[in-house]
C-alpha cells in the first residue's frame, strides 16, 4: 500500500516537473524579438505547417458542412424551419466545429510531423551539433515552428468555416432546394460577428497554442531511439486531442454559458 | 592535398588551455566519473582512451558544457564551463568545435550549406566571402567537389569530413572529436588521422580526441589520458604507456582480451547457473 502511494506521489512528481520543463521551454523559445533569419525560417515553416495541411483541412470542412447541412435539413424540415438552415450551419461551424475539427486534423496532420522532424533531429546529434556550433536550437529550430503553428492553426481555421458554409450552401440550397435569399440573410442576421466568429477565433488561437507546444515539446523532450521517437509521436496526437476537446468544453462554458 | 597549410604549430605553454578538476558524474545510479583530473596543454593532440563504456563521449559533453557536473569543475583558460550564462556559454562554444561520432550535419542542408551554417550564423561576411572560406575548408578535407551533395548522399567517412570542415570553419582554437575512426575503412581513417595531426599544426589548434582505436590515437597524440572505472588510470606520453607496466593499462594498450578488466560481464558463476532450476531465464 505505502508502495502504491509511494509510486503515485512519483509519478505526480514526474508530471509536475514535465510540466515545468514544458514552460520553461515555451518562454525560452517563443519569447523573444524576431531576426530577419529568423523571419526566413518562419516563413519556410509556415509553409510546410499551414500550406501543406491547407488540402486536408479544407477538404474536410467542406465534407463537413455538407452533411451539417443535410443532417439540419432533415430535422428543421419537420417544423418547417428549413429557412434557418443556414443560421444553424454558420452557428455550429463558427463556434464549435471549425475550431474544434480543424484543430484536431492539425494535431494529426502538422503535430505529428513536427514532434517526428524535432525528435529525429535529436536523435542524429543536429540539435547538439548545433548548440556546439553556439546557436541555440530553441531560437533555431523550436521558436519558427512554433510560431508557424500559433498563426497557422487559426487561418487554417477561418477557411475551413468558410468552405464548410459554402459546402452547407451546395447541399442545402442547390441539391435540397432552401430558398438561397433565407439561407444567406438568416445567416447573416444571427451571426454576430464578435460573439461566435471572434470567439471561434480565440477558441483556435489557444488550440493554436496548445497543439503546437504539444507537439514542439514531446519532440524536443522525446528518448532519441526509434521506440521513443514513435511514443512520442502518438503522445502528440492523443495528448492534443484530449487537450483540445476539454479546452473547447472549458472555453465554450466561459464564452457561450452566459447567453443561456 | 595538404597544401594550403603553410602555418606552424603554435609552441606550448606551460597554462593548461583546458583543465578539468575533481569531476564527479552520475547517470542515475550509475557513477560514470569519480573525481577525474586532466590538464589540456594549448596547442598539444590529447587523447583520451578506454573501454567503451568508460564515459569518453559523456567527458566531451562535460567539456562542451551541454552536461552538468555533479561536482568538480571544467576550466577553458581559466573560466568555469558551467558557471557561464546561456549566452556566454554560447558565445564560448563559438571557440569551440566539435566532432561528433555521427557526423550530426544538418540533413535539410546541402554540404555547402552545412560548412557554411557557422559562419551564416555567427559573422556578416559578403556571401562572396562566405563561399571562398566554405571552398577552403572544404578543399583542406578534400570534399571541394561534393559541394552540392546531400549528406543522405555521402558516405561515413565522407560526412566525417564534413563535418570536420564544418567544426573548423569559424577557425575555433579547440576541437573536440568523438570517435572519430569508428567504422572508418582503413583509407579513410588514415586521411582522417592525417587530417586530425594537420589541421592541429596548420591551424595552431587544440585537440582533444576521444578514442579507443589504440593504434591510430597513439600514432598522432602528443599527450595521452586513459580512463576507467570513473577514474584517470594511467596518463603520460605514448611511449611512456606503452612500456606502463601496469597490467589494466597494458591489457588496454596492447588490446589483450582478457586480465585486469575481464572478458565476462559480472555474473553467477557458470556451472551454477546451468544447473540451476529455474524459468525461461
Amino acid at each position: 500500500m505505502i508502495q502504491r502511494i509511494r509510486r503515485l506521489g512519483h509519478r505526480g512528481c514526474d508530471l509536475l516537473e514535465s510540466f515545468g520543463r514544458a514552460g520553461i521551454f515555451l518562454a525560452q523559445s517563443a519569447v523573444g524579438l524576431p531576426s530577419r533569419e529568423g523571419l526566413y525560417l518562419w516563413v519556410r515553416q509556415m509553409h510546410f505547417v499551414g500550406v501543406l495541411s491547407l488540402a486536408i483541412v479544407l477538404v474536410s470542412g467542406l465534407f463537413i458542412g455538407m452533411v451539417l447541412s443535410l443532417q439540419g435539413y432533415t430535422i428543421l424540415v419537420d417544423f418547417g424551419a428549413e429557412d434557418a438552415l443556414g443560421q444553424m450551419v454558420a452557428l455550429s461551424l463558427l463556434r464549435e466545429l471549425a475550431p474544434v475539427v480543424a484543430a484536431l486534423l492539425f494535431a494529426g496532420r502538422a503535430g505529428s510531423a513536427l514532434t517526428a522532424e524535432i525528435g529525429l533531429m535529436k536523435a542524429t546529434e543536429q540539435l547538439t551539433s548545433m548548440e556546439m556550433i553556439g546557436v541555440d536550437p530553441l531560437r533555431r529550430v523550436v521558436a519558427p515552428r512554433l510560431w508557424a503553428g500559433f498563426v497557422a492553426l487559426p487561418l487554417l481555421t477561418v477557411g475551413f468555416g468558410v468552405v464548410g458554409i459554402y459546402g452547407g450552401y451546395l447541399v442545402g440550397v442547390d441539391w435540397l432546394g432552401v430558398f438561397e435569399g433565407s439561407y444567406w440573410s438568416n445567416m447573416q442576421a444571427s451571426v454576430d460577428f464578435v460573439d461566435d466568429v471572434g470567439n471561434g477565433i480565440i477558441k483556435s488561437l489557444v488550440f493554436a497554442v496548445v497543439v503546437t507546444w504539444i507537439a514542439v515539446f514531446q519532440g524536443y523532450d522525446l528518448v532519441p531511439t526509434s521506440e521513443g521517437i514513435s511514443r512520442a509521436t502518438t503522445r502528440t496526437v492523443v495528448y492534443s486531442s484530449l487537450a483540445v476537446l476539454g479546452l473547447d468544453f472549458v472555453l465554450t462554458a466561459v464564452m457561450f454559458g452566459g447567453l443561456a | 592535398m595538404f597544401d594550403n597549410f603553410t602555418g606552424m604549430a603554435e609552441p606550448m605553454s606551460d597554462t593548461p588551455f583546458v583543465a578539468v578538476e575533481g569531476l564527479h558524474f552520475a547517470r542515475g545510479d550509475k557513477e560514470i566519473f569519480r573525481g577525474v583530473d586532466m590538464t589540456i596543454q594549448r596547442g598539444a593532440i590529447t587523447a583520451i582512451m578506454g573501454p567503451s563504456g568508460s564515459g569518453k563521449t559523456t567527458l566531451l559533453k562535460l567539456i562542451g558544457g551541454q552536461l552538468l557536473p555533479d561536482a568538480g569543475r571544467v576550466l577553458i583558460e581559466g573560466q568555469d564551463v558551467h558557471r557561464q550564462s546561456r549566452k556566454a556559454l554560447f558565445a564560448m562554444r563559438q571557440r569551440m568545435g566539435m566532432l561528433f561520432q555521427s557526423g550530426a550535419l544538418f540533413s535539410d542542408l546541402s554540404v555547402f550549406e552545412n560548412v557554411a551554417f557557422p559562419l551564416r550564423v555567427h559573422t556578416d561576411l559578403p556571401g562572396t566571402m562566405v563561399r571562398d572560406l566554405v571552398l577552403m575548408k572544404l578543399e583542406a578535407v578534400g570534399l571541394r567537389g561534393a559541394r552540392e551533395l546531400m549528406p543522405a548522399e555521402l558516405s561515413g567517412g565522407m560526412a566525417r569530413r564534413v563535418a570536420l570542415a564544418r567544426a573548423i570553419a569559424l577557425d575555433p582554437e579547440l576541437i573536440l572529436y568523438d570517435e572519430p575512426f569508428v567504422g572508418q575503412d582503413p583509407i579513410s581513417m588514415g586521411v582522417l588521422v592525417q587530417l586530425i595531426k594537420r589541421l592541429n599544426q596548420a591551424l595552431g589548434l587544440t585537440s582533444i580526441v576521444v578514442s579507443h582505436d589504440i593504434k591510430e590515437t597513439l600514432t598522432i597524440a602528443d599527450y595521452v589520458y586513459v580512463i576507467a572505472d570513473g577514474q584517470v588510470m594511467a596518463h603520460g606520453t605514448p611511449k611512456s604507456l606503452d612500456v606502463d607496466q601496469d597490467p589494466r593499462v597494458s591489457q588496454f594498450v596492447h588490446g589483450e582480451p582478457d586480465g585486469p578488466v575481464p572478458f565476462h560481464y559480472p555474473a553467477v558463476d557458470f556451472v551454477s547457473d546451468m544447473l540451476s532450476p529455474g524459468g525461461p531465464r
